[in-house]
């Protein structure tokens, strides 16, 4: 048998995290996401969440109902070191606009790159993303795949509140920053659509794993887009992979 | 009228509690659920209501209520809280009626920092995911219970005639049991030993979100900083100010802090009801102490639900005999 090139790490009794790195990495997360999909379609029974994140896998488990080491065991089979990265499920277009006043600090990634803010903003919406992880709070949702030319770090001091449904970059990633908060990262675009909505017959329309791209629309079909999300429609556009 | 409780009075941090939103943390939603899970199952076992119904959690700022359309059977359970049925004293934890014009008021008393009230029948409230539970920050289920509010039921049945006391646990001062991890390897031999050695103090700005505790600096063998993983009830972390926070039911799914223990959940409730300035310890556990504790917490629910048949409602009319009594 291949040596485990993973570890178990207990949070108490009710949970244990599979561990297959220490960083963002887009092949330690593509680990993470093939154990989540395998757990998913072979549960054993006393499993009763898990939560992928970048870099470790979750599962809060019913050590009444499934043991401990019935539950490594378990992982053991389904961890597979050579497995394919699972694909993902499907992509989404997201419409986004980065006109000035949504786009609010492109002129600032401009700067501190040395590109043009259209050079910027074309790397941005050139790029097909890829959804790491959820965290902070419902639907914000984190992304691997912005490219290196404008992987800035975190400012070291944060910026006002952002617009709600703004699209930030920073640290080498990309986020849907669902709710208005002050930040250290840098707004690039706003989307009309609501990564979450809690009365909305799916609340969350991404799974980990998917992809998503951001079609950039001007400021006019920004308004009639979110005019129309206020009304109950999803705009953003799934497609299956 | 239809049947429900009136709140009369409410003060800051009373929530409905069920057993918490499931499925939803690998979107950023927290589970939220009760502080104390022990005490919030006697509750809901003594009421008849189903398991993992929900209730109304009470913090240290109390209430005060009424039936409105039906007498209910209500069972309150948790902490050591000073309850007057139209001002003749409960025992401290009971099984009552509680009838449209009498009037509920629920104190802290000298211990104990959240209670639960459950109910016979089912409250009738709009779910939200999948759970009733309300979780303040995210204003899931909504922020809290507030005077003039009135949850209704569904199924409110009649209750016992007179008060009936439930066996309390006898309060323990025994160490809180906790698992090394996830991230003990951020931390030396001599910080874990400081860490499980000393007293520790409950500070005051702790909440459902996190206890943060106070005392000896606790040092990081390689920094604060670790890429986010999921985060259990129970978690100690240590970020930057090197003193630890215990991550309870309002916690965020997942967090970058290194955690240095996990506390074990058949004591999670223990250190739930202690208050500001209380102290607490912590003891070493395995995963199979934990385990085996978790079964006797489980058995304990069903034996704390029962009614003590010791009890005539002579003995409940006289508060300080109650006391003696309960506290076995």
């Amino acid at each position: 048998m291949q040596p485990r090139d993973y570890r178990l790490l207990d949070s108490g009794e009710r949970a244990l995290i599979v561990e297959f790195g220490d960083r963002v990495d887009a092949a330690i997360n593509a680990r993470v996401l093939a154990l989540d999909g395998a757990l998913a379609k072979a549960a054993p029974a006393g499993i009763i969440e898990t939560v992928p994140t970048y870099r470790s896998l979750a599962i809060h488990y019913d050590p009444l109902r499934l043991s401990r080491d019935a539950l490594a065991d378990h992982v053991e089979r389904l961890a597979q070191p050579h497995g394919a990265a699972p694909a993902p499920a499907a992509r989404w277009t997201f419409p986004c606009c980065l006109d000035e006043g949504m786009g609010e600090d492109l002129g600032e990634v401009a700067a501190a790159t040395g590109l043009s803010r259209n050079r910027v903003a074309a790397l941005f919406v050139g790029a097909v993303y890829r959804v790491y992880m959820y965290g902070f709070a419902p639907g914000w949702c984190y992304l691997g795949g912005l490219p290196h030319e404008i992987a800035l770090s975190r400012r070291a001091i944060l910026r006002p509140p952002t617009p709600e449904n703004s699209v930030l970059i920073g640290g080498g990633l990309a986020l849907v920053a669902v709710n208005s908060m002050p930040t250290g990262w840098y707004v690039v675009a706003r989307t009309p659509e609501r990564m979450f909505a809690r009365d909305r017959a799916q609340p969350f329309l991404v799974g980990v794993g998917d992809e998503i791209i951001f079609a950039p629309v001007d400021g006019a079909a920004f308004a009639a887009l979110e005019e129309r999300v206020a009304q109950g429609e999803v705009v953003a556009r799934r497609t299956g992979l | 009228m239809s049947a429900g409780l009136r709140i009369l009075a409410a003060g800051p941090g009373v929530t409905v509690q069920d057993a918490g939103r499931r499925g939803y943390l690998r979107y950023g939603v927290t589970a939220a659920g009760p502080m104390d899970e022990w005490s919030f199952r006697i509750a809901n076992r003594a009421a008849g209501a189903r398991e993992g119904a929900a209730a109304l959690e009470i913090s240290v700022g109390g209430i005060e209520a009424t039936a409105q359309g039906a007498p209910l059977r209500l069972a309150l359970v948790g902490g050591e809280f000073n309850a007057r049925l139209d001002g003749v004293a409960l025992p401290t934890a009971c099984v009552f009626s509680l009838h449209p014009g009498d009037r509920l008021v629920v104190r802290a008393g000298p211990r104990g920092a959240w209670a639960y009230l459950a109910f016979g029948g089912a409250l009738a409230l709009p779910s939200t995911l999948g759970s009733l539970s309300m979780h303040a920050r995210s204003g899931l289920g909504g922020t809290g219970v507030r005077a003039g509010d009135v949850l209704p039921l569904a199924d409110a049945q009649p209750g016992p005639s007179h008060p009936l006391a439930l066996r309390g646990a006898p309060p323990s001062s025994a160490p809180i049991r906790a698992i090394p991890g996830p991230q003990d390897d951020y931390f030396d031999v001599a910080a874990l030993a400081a860490f499980f050695d000393s007293a520790w103090t409950v500070a005051a700005r702790s909440d459902r979100m996190a206890y943060a505790l106070t005392g000896p600096r606790i040092a990081h063998a390689k920094g604060f900083n670790i890429v986010s993983d999921g985060v259990a009830f129970g978690a100690i972390q240590i970020a930057g100010e090197r003193q630890p926070l215990v991550l309870m039911a309002d916690r965020a799914p997942t967090g970058g802090y290194p955690k240095i223990a996990n506390v074990v959940a058949a004591d999670l409730g223990r250190l739930a009801q202690m208050r500001p300035g209380e102290t607490v310890r912590f003891r070493r556990a395995s995963v199979a102490e934990a385990v085996a504790a978790l079964r006797v917490a489980h058995e304990a629910v069903a034996a704390g639900a029962h009614p003590s048949a010791a009890l005539s409602m002579d003995a409940l009319l006289n508060a300080n005999l109650i006391s003696g009594v309960t506290r076995g």
